[in-house]
């Protein structure tokens, strides 16, 4: 963007702090990938050397191509943002989005028609699960997270995100993270708790990453014009920290050897299992909730061009939220070895979750008022409430399922698994898609999307697949637990585990089903956005704290 | 505009025209919040769960103590709650299990009230613990024996099939387990590629089924004669004293196709079923008898 002075420059001392310890790593990788026994880890240790290489020549191109040391904080008085990274995460959603989405869908088919397993490894349900769990939620999620966090916290605080290179190591380090994760799960690399498989190694480098995305955020806000900090800047505050501290919780292990991929957690027997599930249980409350409550109190007002409804409800709801979440774990592990206390504490405080949870439906919800006629004329807009009505949803039912009567029935049957879609296709997911369509044409600087009738089939589509999906689990699921349960006039159980195994099955092809098209609705965003990009862009598009015309004037 | 950040008490009151409320005077890149209190339901719903949660500590086991958790008034514990249940599903079948467990399994047959228990009971013994390898309606797979047709390795008399289910196949350190053991012809170099390929073709022969053109029969059979049938009988019949399976009868565990037997005849075989006595109780294990004798093919 500047002016060409000079083609080549001196390195900053950033970047060559950067380029020395990428190359300090390489040797050391080749080592152990020479070493190991392991070719999955010998293969993630090439990768690293890889990545490594990529990030040095990556800096050092920086000094050749004519990019200025640091950019300016600001030019002509007014904020110069730093939307890069926000470009690379957005796409990467999108992409990993798709990905995982798809995954789902195979997974859906292989519990409908087991000989889709293959008989290989590497396409055995049992890896292929996590690695759905990790795309949509860690990928997909995980992304759409750093894309919007970046982007909001440097517009609600008018200031340049800080760090020169450390912006792009989050949003690179984590997809780095993402494909070990991912390649892992498929080479059998898995240390086995749900939501927690990378090994040590993996989860060493996420803490590294995490630490400096901490600090990127916590640096532009402090750096910020505004007086008083946004509320979506609370929540995505809230979101960084507290997964900081699960996750290094969750994952504290020793691994057997430099030259092993496998570790052994500290914790053992039920202590581990309330760890795993205190972290489990706020990854859903911090990572798929407070994350994306965030992208809410950003996204809905700036798309509906009204007010945030209740101040005093976000403070209040925030931190209720905040303080009752971290409790409510246990309600994972009813009737287990867990001691009672623990479950009726897990189960109380899910119920003290409710309204909490509801707040910021409440407060998403009703900053339409007075722009409740945009719901017919802006899918993107549709997209977000009806994501909030599902918020609210599943908000209701976990509370619902925490109580040990109803858990009874529920735990362990595909109610569960409705309960999961409904907050992740209908909450995260939709909410993401609206985050999304509002980004690209502002981060890209065009008038608007390609086409709005486009995202209105995206929006019925996917909205008949999550039907079909959570329905046909509700259905499964409640029977699976009644089957279970049933016992004869005799005293005798009715049926053997797998009759109700093939009771499933027509929910199953109906839930695939409901994937499929829920996939469908994905590849047809993206699509969209690939328009949108390549329309024309608007020369004049404000590149300060102007309020941003929103799109609808699209509409 | 109306930021007048540094100083609070100079906000002007902004007033958001569509819903008449005031703003409370920041703004974030175009977004206001406004002054709306919070929706009375909301809190009071909020409060009613506050003041159920505390209800519920006092009623249940709640908050952990130095040593102890505090027990709560009603004395719950899942550990005794299960006790009681498993208890009164035991009270419920004594009643029933009464003649059952005197009643021998011909008593059993003959009876047609405990029969009908026993019946019950046997289903939901079997699809726990056998239906896993047999299938749910004892139709068997590969290597798995279907137990609906009236073709037994071991014998299908009452007390035949309840010796199998106590005892097991091949289970290692249990007397009583069924054991006979195959050679393994190939393996052992007791017989030539050519010669297993003959014997095949003989076994194919014994069960009315098509040879290969090229096949030696005369050799087969005469292998058959010197090799096989101490335990298969002169006519392929099989024993079940030693659990040698009938070959005549195109039933079959493993395939009678040329790979199958070939490699039945090379390696030879032996599944193992494990040993249900100690593992199910008496009247479980009765029940069980009568429910696979009833299955089709009881002698
Ligand atoms: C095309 C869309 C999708 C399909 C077809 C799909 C399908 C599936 C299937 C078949 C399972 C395994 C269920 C089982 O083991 O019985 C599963 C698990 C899971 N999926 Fe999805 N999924 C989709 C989208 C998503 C999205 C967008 C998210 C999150 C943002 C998500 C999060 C999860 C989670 C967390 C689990 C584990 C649930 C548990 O262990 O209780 N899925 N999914
Ligand atoms: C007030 C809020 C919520 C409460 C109290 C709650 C409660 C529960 C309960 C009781 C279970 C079943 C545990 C079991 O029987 O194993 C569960 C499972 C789950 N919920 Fe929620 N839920 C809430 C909101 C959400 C939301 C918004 C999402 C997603 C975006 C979500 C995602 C999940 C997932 C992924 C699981 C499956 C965990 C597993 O077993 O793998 N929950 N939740």
């Amino acid at each position: 963007m500047t002016a060409k002075a000079s083609p080549v420059r001196q390195a900053t001392v950033g970047e060559l702090i950067g380029m020395l310890i990428a190359a300090a790593c390489v040797l050391p990788l080749i080592v152990i990938a020479a070493l190991t026994e392991n070719s999955g880890y010998a293969f993630h240790a090439m990768l690293g050397v890889v990545a490594a290489l990529v990030g040095v020549v990556l800096i050092a191109n920086r000094c050749f191509d004519g990019s200025v040391a640091v950019e300016p904080q600001e030019i002509g008085g007014k904020p110069n943002y730093n939307f890069g990274p926000v470009k690379f995460a957005t796409v990467a959603a999108m992409f990993w989005g798709i990905a995982g989405f798809t995954v789902g869908l195979i997974i859906a088919l292989q519990l409908a028609f087991p000989d889709l397993n293959f008989d290989l490894p590497w396409t055995n349900f049992g890896r292929m699960r996590p690695l759905h769990t990790s795309a949509v939620v860690f990928a997909f999620g995980g992304n759409v997270l750093i894309s919007t966090s970046f982007y909001v916290v440097q517009r609600t605080c008018r200031a340049r995100l800080a760090g020169v290179l450390s912006p792009w190591f989050v949003v690179l380090g984590y997809n780095l993270f993402i494909v070990i994760a991912g390649t892992g799960y498929l080479l059998g690399i898995t240390q086995s708790k749900e939501y927690a498989e990378p090994e040590w190694y993996a989860d060493l480098w996420l803490t590294i990453v995490w630490v400096v995305y901490l600090l990127v955020f916590l640096g532009t806000v402090m750096k910020r014009k505004e007086p008083h900090i946004y509320v979506a800047n609370w929540f995505y505050l809230g979101f960084i920290l507290t997964i900081a501290v699960l996750h290094i919780g969750n994952n504290v292990a020793i691994p057997v050897s430099i030259l092993s991929p496998k570790s052994f957690g500290l914790w053992s027997g039920v202590q581990d299992a309330m760890f795993q599930w205190w972290y489990g249980h706020n990854a859903v409350g911090f990572f798929l909730t407070a994350g994306f409550l965030a992208i809410v109190y950003y996204f809905v007002p700036k798309r509906a061009e009204r007010p945030i409804y209740s101040y005093r409800l976000s403070i209040i709801h925030f931190w209720a939220l905040i303080f009752i979440y971290i409790w409510a774990g246990p309600h994972h592990l009813h009737y287990t070895a867990l001691p009672d206390w623990a479950q009726t504490l897990g189960m109380t405080f899910s119920i003290m979750l409710w309204m909490p949870s509801w707040g910021g439906m409440i407060n998403g919800i009703m900053t339409l008022s007075g722009a409740w006629d945009r719901l017919r004329t802006d899918p993107v807009l549709r997209m977000m409430v009806v994501s909030l009505a599902f918020y609210g949803m599943s908000t209701f039912e976990g509370p619902l399922m925490s109580i040990k009567a109803v858990n009874g029935l529920s735990h362990y049957t595909d109610w569960t698994i409705g309960h999961v879609h409904s907050g992740a296709l209908g909450w995260v997911a939709y909410i993401s898609f609206g985050a999304i369509y509002c980004l690209v044409p502002w981060l890209w600087n065009r008038k608007q999307l390609y086409s709005l009738k486009l995202v209105s089939w995206h929006f019925w589509v996917s909205t008949l697949g999550i039907v079909l999906y959570i329905s046909a689990m509700w259905v499964s699921g409640i029977l699976q637990g009644l089957m279970w349960r049933a016992y004869t006039s005799l005293g005798f159980l009715e049926y053997s585990f797998i009759e109700t195994v093939a009771a499933m099955h027509p929910f199953y092809v109906i839930r695939a089903m409901g994937g499929a098209l829920f996939l469908i609705g994905a590849l047809i965003m993206a699509f969209n956005l690939w328009m949108t990009v390549r329309s024309e862009s608007v020369a004049a598009m404000p590149r300060s704290d102007e309020t941003q015309a929103p799109l609808a004037a699209a509409v | 505009m109306d930021q007048h950040h540094d100083d609070p008490k100079v906000h002007t009151l902004h007033v958001d025209p569509v819903t008449g409320q005031t703003t409370t005077g920041h703004e974030w890149d175009g977004i206001r919040e406004l002054n709306t209190p919070l929706p009375r339901w909301w809190l009071g719903i909020f409060y009613a769960t506050i003041i159920w949660s505390f209800g519920y500590w006092i009623v249940y086991p709640a908050w952990p103590l130095l040593t102890d958790a505090t027990k709560g008034v009603f004395g719950y514990a899942t550990r005794s709650d299960i006790t009681v249940q498993m208890n009164e599903l035991k009270a419920q079948r004594a009643v029933l299990a009464a003649g059952m467990a005197e009643a021998t399994p011909e008593q059993i047959k003959a009876d047609p009230a405990l029969f009908q228990i026993a019946m019950a009971q046997g289903k939901a013994a079997f699809g726990d613990n056998c239906a896993a390898c047999h299938g749910v309606g004892g139709a068997g797979a590969k290597g798995y024996p279907n137990l609906n047709d009236d073709d037994w390795l071991w014998g299908g008399s009452l007390d035949a099939i309840r010796q199998t289910i106590l005892h097991g196949i091949r289970v290692a350190g249990n007397d009583e387990t069924r054991v006979s053991q195959m050679p393994a012809f190939g393996r052992d170099g007791t017989l030539k590629r050519e010669e297993i390929n003959a014997v095949a073709n003989h076994v194919r022969e014994l069960a009315g089924l098509s040879t290969e053109p090229k096949a030696n029969l005369a050799l087969g059979r005469k292998l058959f004669a010197d090799n096989c049938a101490a335990c298969h009988g002169e006519d392929g019949k099989g024993n079940k004293e030693m659990g040698a399976p009938n070959l005549t009868d195109a039933i079959t565990l493993y395939g009678m196709d040329m790979a199958s037997l070939t490699e039945t005849i090379t390696n030879s075989r032996g599944g193992v079923m494990p040993a249900w006595g100690g593992r199910l109780d008496e009247t479980t294990v009765k029940a069980l008898t009568v429910y696979v004798h009833s299955l089709g093919g009881g002698q």
